[in-house]
């Protein structure tokens, strides 16, 4: 509280008041805060609906304190069109991680997109299978090393990664498509305005909306969490360019 | 208030029209009160989604036609979790897709109606009318230990009337229901006699997700980490099993007074071999029929009075004897079992089974 007692900071409403289970330096933690103070914002936590993916994040339905469904391993955009279809005035979003949303559920995120889905995606690309350990994502670096590229990503053998951004904004179902990441607070101002426009996207039913946020992960990287969003800033990036892929003109008069 | 997609529900009124069977299950579904509808096009179902796309799009709800079975099943899944009555239908290949979201439905308590038109399997098979998947509509399909109420029918009115009463069933036990038929009884036209069908009266849903105002959130989860609180809720799974098994299950039988010899058949085997036993009675052939309508449940008790009497029993399926074990674990093998199945896609003949019949009876040539 400040001097005359005005309340400048508090837990967000949307946010569940309980001790998260992710690891020290992971960003979800910020992710699911700036979701819950942009619901909070646009004051849609009694209408909104998330799907928790399959992956570190699959717990999610505890940290939100809205209507949550936890969908199989991939299969969230699509669990989301069924909730869209039949309640078009709720608010709903997915929560992915890169093998949740890159790998298993390329199929779901791309025709779901593709249709236009008046839903948000919000994805975390953090190039590794956090949950099970630490294997090579459809987002690995080339030359990374996980649990199963243990000579590092190679190329010719394990394929190149999959640029989610570049592939979906390609749809013209497709209205808001953006890469942002939160290794700094500038970068973690500029996340919070795309989860906000991406909501707003879908409340003006623009279409499909997607949020990258490029993250990390300090535990399966073996890095302090601080080596950790150097290595986001780059090198991550430097092959996931922060940037708008795609913006439809309606969505530029959002206010 | 959350908007149904019912609303301006002027219910319907008895209607007899001559219909394909794939057009009826999607009728019969529109006049149950179906709220929203995905699928994916797979001989010998595809007019239902065609049909489906057509007058779901006129009424007002949802449709979507999905990119594949995988997709249509969880989008069956997020509709149902809001409370709405949701459906899909498919064929063998198509189904085989679908288990995963089955079984996260069915560890969810999420109701809806799940055809499956059967065809000629494994693999791509065929598209002509099969009985192969008895196994997985009644075993299970899907990992974990689930079964579902599963519905055979045997002509075109009975899979009308039992499509919309599946709706009304998936509600009552908030588990799936399945309507098992096959590709011979989605592609036949025939009468059909659409009940009056008010807007269904249907149980309080405080577990849908329609946004939390005025309550505390809900959440849909099939994943319980602590393994005793997942044993929980396997045995609240058990207990809805056990009620399904206790109400729901449901047989016809034809000329069984006296019958030395029963034939055991569902779906199109038990309309094929309801022709033989007649014309095997008209040769004075002390011969019945015994036809499961739940494959799941299945009538293991009333079988076994039936083996207490008959003398000797033949099972007819359009598979290499699935049900055939079902009849085993009723009979306890009391008295002797002949089975005779085709596969592939073929459908028996009356005359097959009249010939194995007669064989049966000592009277064959």
């Amino acid at each position: 509280m400040s001097e005359d007692g005005e309340l400048v900071f508090r837990r967000p409403a949307a946010l569940s008041d309980v001790v998260t289970h992710y690891c020290p330096g992971c960003m979800h933690g910020i992710v699911h805060r700036l979701i819950a103070e942009v619901i909070d914002e646009l004051g849609i936590r009694e209408r909104t609906v998330g799907i928790a993916p399959v992956g570190c994040s699959v717990l999610a339905y505890h940290y939100f304190e809205c209507d949550f469904a936890e969908a199989a391993h991939g299969r969230a955009p699509a669990m989301a069109t069924g909730i869209k279809r039949t309640h078009p005035e709720l608010v709903v979003f997915t929560y992915q991680g890169d093998g949740d949303l890159a790998s298993i559920g390329t199929n779901e995120l791309i025709h779901a997109a593709a249709r236009g889905e008046n839903i948000t995606v919000v994805f975390i690309n953090n190039a590794v299978y956090g949950m099970t350990g630490g294997q090579m994502a459809p987002t690995t670096l080339p030359g990374m090393v996980t649990t199963s590229s243990p000579y590092g990503r190679d190329v010719k053998r394990q394929g190149y990664p999959v640029r989610v951004c570049e592939l979906v904004s390609q749809l013209d179902g497709t209205a808001y498509i953006v890469r942002r990441s939160a290794y700094k607070p500038a970068e973690i101002r500029k996340l919070r305005q795309a989860l906000k426009i991406a909501f707003q996207v879908q409340m003006a039913e623009l279409g499909f909306s997607l949020v990258e946020v490029v993250s990390n992960c300090p535990t399966n990287w073996g890095m302090t969490p601080k080596e950790s969003l150097r290595f986001v800033e780059e090198r991550m990036i430097a092959y996931y360019p922060l940037g708008d892929y795609r913006v439809r003109d309606e969505v530029k008069t959002l206010k | 208030m959350v908007g149904t997609r019912l609303s301006g529900w002027k219910g319907y009124r008895t209607m007899k029209i001559l219909m394909k069977g794939n057009e009826a299950i999607a009728e019969a579904a529109i006049r149950a009160g179906c709220e929203a509808y995905f699928g994916y096009p797979i001989t010998p179902q595809t007019e239902v989604l065609e049909y489906m796309a057509r007058r779901m799009t006129e009424l007002g709800r949802a449709f979507v036609q999905a990119e594949s079975e995988v997709g249509a099943i969880n989008m069956v899944y997020g509709a149902a979790c809001t409370g709405a009555r949701a459906m899909t239908t498919t064929s063998s290949p198509g189904y085989s897709l679908m288990q995963e979201g089955i079984s996260y439905m069915a560890m969810s308590f999420v109701p809806c109606v799940i055809v499956n038109i059967m065809r000629g399997g494994p693999g791509l098979g065929n598209i002509q009318p099969s009985q192969g998947d008895y196994f997985q509509m009644t075993k299970g399909g899907g990992h974990g230990d689930y079964h579902l109420l599963s519905l055979a029918p045997s002509t075109v009115q009975e899979t009308v009337d039992l499509i919309i009463e599946a709706f009304d069933l998936a509600d009552k036990y908030r588990q799936p229901v399945t309507v098992i038929a096959d590709g011979l009884i989605g592609q036949i036209m025939e009468p059909v006699e659409f009940p009056d069908l008010k807007e269904p009266q249907r149980p309080e849903r405080p577990w849908a997700l329609t946004g939390a105002k005025g309550r505390k959130k809900n959440v849909i989860t099939s994943l319980f980490l602590d393994a005793h609180e997942l044993e929980r809720e396997n045995l609240k799974l058990q207990a809805i099993i056990a009620q399904i098994k206790a109400n729901e299950v449901r047989y016809a039988e034809y000329w069984l007074d006296g019958a030395e010899i029963v034939v055991i058949a569902y779906g199109t085997a038990g309309r094929i071999a309801q022709t033989a036993v007649k014309r095997a009675r008209e040769q004075g052939i002390a011969v019945g029929l015994f036809r499961p309508i739940s494959v799941f449940p299945f009538p293991y008790d009333r079988l076994r009075e039936i083996a207490e009497t008959a003398q000797q029993l033949l099972v007819v399926e359009m598979s290499a004897g699935q049900m055939l074990e079902d009849v085993r674990l009723a009979t306890c093998n009391r008295v002797p079992i002949s089975f005779y199945g085709r596969m592939g896609g073929v459908v028996p003949l009356p005359e097959e089974i009249l010939d194995k019949i007669k064989g049966l009876a000592g009277t064959g040539s």
